[in-house]
């Protein structure tokens, strides 16, 4: 009884009430750390209760350079979790507003980037276009799928162009990150928000730490490649914390719809206007 | 043991003595004139871009430059680009885009700069910027792949309407000795992991990444003008295409890869 009342926080070690950790977004009192969410958990905290559908679903495994082990090593996941890819795409709403939500989960090989993840990402896009709708995306990513060789490193190209197209078209698109986002996924639609937020203290950026430390042969500080580093140097909006994701989001949202853009919407589309007088 | 082939092309395309991209710039082109800086931060050395002709046709050259002697690969910081570089190349694309006139990438590169100041300077960010801007000039792209081609750092000049690659140049998401080293524990097993990461050029056409392979036999001079013909005969094909079907070609192409998985809507 007392295991289910209680929990031990990964990072200090710390004894939390189990409630109270749920009530406080799975982020410990005691040391701040923020526990990474599963999908589930973060659509309930973001997205209105029974407005979520989701999208694109796909059920097959997808081994496009039949790399050894990478099969072993799906089932092996899929067996002991409840998805069977790195990312949960949809449409629900925030705050009334209809959006498209994609959610990674790192409980799935690391959150990392393969065909399908390019897939479903680059489909959001697409369906988020034609049914004019806001994409907000959580990203939690170690990067390219190394197991998907080239193939995972041309979603690269293939989701930035989609953001691209989405984009050009005149689709919002807020990008969370949280931690961790790093390496291929942080290179391509992770950084091409039209406003990027950050969870507090997530580990953020595109070489892995221990490379660069081969590199320049000395220790990083501990604050290297956080929300905080980024934001200091200007790659990120907003730090916003756990609890205060789902009002920001739809603050950001409301200013963004139709009803606050009446004005002046259709002459910003327009096409390039001469200065010229005598045109 | 003997050397596998694809563990063989690593070794060929990393080679201190092999010609750079710089060599076959100079022996292509018409008046190069190379143009420096990102207008920001700086001027990275591992990028070498600017303007000049191809028979008469005006184009903008973007190429990683390795180098081949001590002293040139450390100012050249081994072809590994720094945010700053992608940038600059980023600066000479849109000028490209605005004049209208073709843009041709040599890509060579380990990868990435793994460092602070990249970091601090957004290399994420530069790269990201590279892959949307390119989705959408509407002038050609063309990549010629040298040598090493290292995963987002070269597929950052890598979003073209042809690539082409050397027969004895590399594509990979992730070096052979990084993949060894994180799933098995064991940088000395990338000889192995090389023929699993199937990285070699003849591996790319089958998988419809790249477009042609250029042999490398005979004399070095015979390749350059293989690259150089080959380079014509591509702007020359997409001279036929208006700026909307160029953009449209690419996007498509990058759009195509794995969208033949065929999703079941619950």
């Amino acid at each position: 009884m007392s295991q289910n009342l209680f929990i031990k926080c990964k990072a200090c070690g710390g004894i939390i009430e189990r409630k109270k950790f749920i009530e406080n977004y799975y982020v410990c009192k005691l040391c701040g750390n923020y526990e990474a969410l599963d999908y589930k958990k973060r659509l309930a905290m973001i997205i209105d209760p029974n407005t979520f559908g989701e999208t694109n679903v796909y059920t097959e495994f997808c081994d496009p350079i039949k790399f050894p082990g990478y099969r072993e090593k799906h089932e092996s996941i899929v067996s002991k979790i409840d998805l069977n890819e790195a990312i949960v795409t949809g449409s629900g709403c925030i705050s009334g507003q209809k959006v498209m939500v994609g959610v990674m989960d790192i409980r799935y090989m690391m959150g990392s980037m393969g065909v399908i993840v390019g897939e479903k990402v680059t489909r959001m896009f697409e369906d988020a276009e034609k049914e004019k709708l806001s994409v907000v995306m959580f990203v939690a990513s170690g990067g390219a799928r190394m197991q998907e060789g080239i193939f995972s490193l041309m979603q690269m190209a293939k989701t930035a162009a989609a953001v691209s197209n989405f984009s050009e078209a005149g689709g919002l698109f807020i990008s969370v990150l949280t931690n961790p986002t790093t390496g291929g996924v942080s290179a391509s639609f992770a950084f091409l928000g039209d406003i990027i937020i950050a969870e507090p203290r997530a580990l953020i950026g595109f070489a892995g730490k221990r490379v660069i430390e081969q590199t320049i042969n000395e220790k990083l500080p501990d604050y290297f490649q956080t929300s905080e580093f980024l934001f200091k140097h200007g790659y990120i909006d907003l730090i916003v914390e756990r609890k205060r994701l789902k009002e920001v989001i739809g603050n950001i949202l409301k200013i963004h719809s139709k009803e606050n853009n009446k004005k002046f919407r259709q002459k910003s589309a327009a096409e390039h206007v001469s200065m010229r007088s005598d045109e | 043991m003997k050397n596998s082939n694809a563990w063989n092309k690593v070794l060929l395309a990393r080679k201190i003595s092999r010609f750079r991209s710089l060599d076959i710039i100079n022996y292509i082109f018409d008046s190069f004139i190379e143009l420096h800086g990102d207008r920001g931060i700086g001027d990275d050395k591992s990028i070498v871009g600017g303007i000049g002709l191809l028979n008469h046709q005006a184009v903008t050259i973007i190429g990683q430059q390795k180098g081949n002697t001590l002293s040139e690969m450390e100012y050249r910081r081994y072809g590994m680009t720094k945010p700053e570089g992608y940038r600059k190349s980023l600066r000479l694309m849109r000028q490209a885009d605005k004049f209208r006139r073709p843009i041709i990438c040599f890509i060579e590169t380990p990868g990435a700069f793994p460092g602070v100041s990249a970091e601090e300077n957004g290399q994420a960010e530069a790269i990201a910027r590279n892959l949307y801007e390119m989705a959408n000039y509407k002038v050609p792209v063309i990549s010629v792949i040298v040598g090493e081609g290292g995963s987002g750092g070269a597929l950052a000049l890598g979003v073209a309407n042809r690539v082409i690659m050397l027969e004895n140049a590399i594509y990979s998401v992730v070096s052979p000795e990084g993949c060894a080293s994180i799933l098995l524990k064991d940088s000395k097993k990338a000889p192995e992991v090389a023929v699993n990461l199937k990285l070699t050029a003849g591996d790319m056409k089958n998988y419809g990444i790249i477009e042609e392979i250029i042999s490398e036999e005979g004399e070095e001079k015979e390749l350059f003008c293989r690259i150089k013909q080959s380079i014509e005969r591509e702007l020359l094909r997409c001279s036929q295409l208006d700026g909307n079907e160029l953009k449209k070609e690419r996007v498509k192409k990058y759009r195509d890869i794995g969208s033949d998985i065929i999703f079941s809507k619950i």
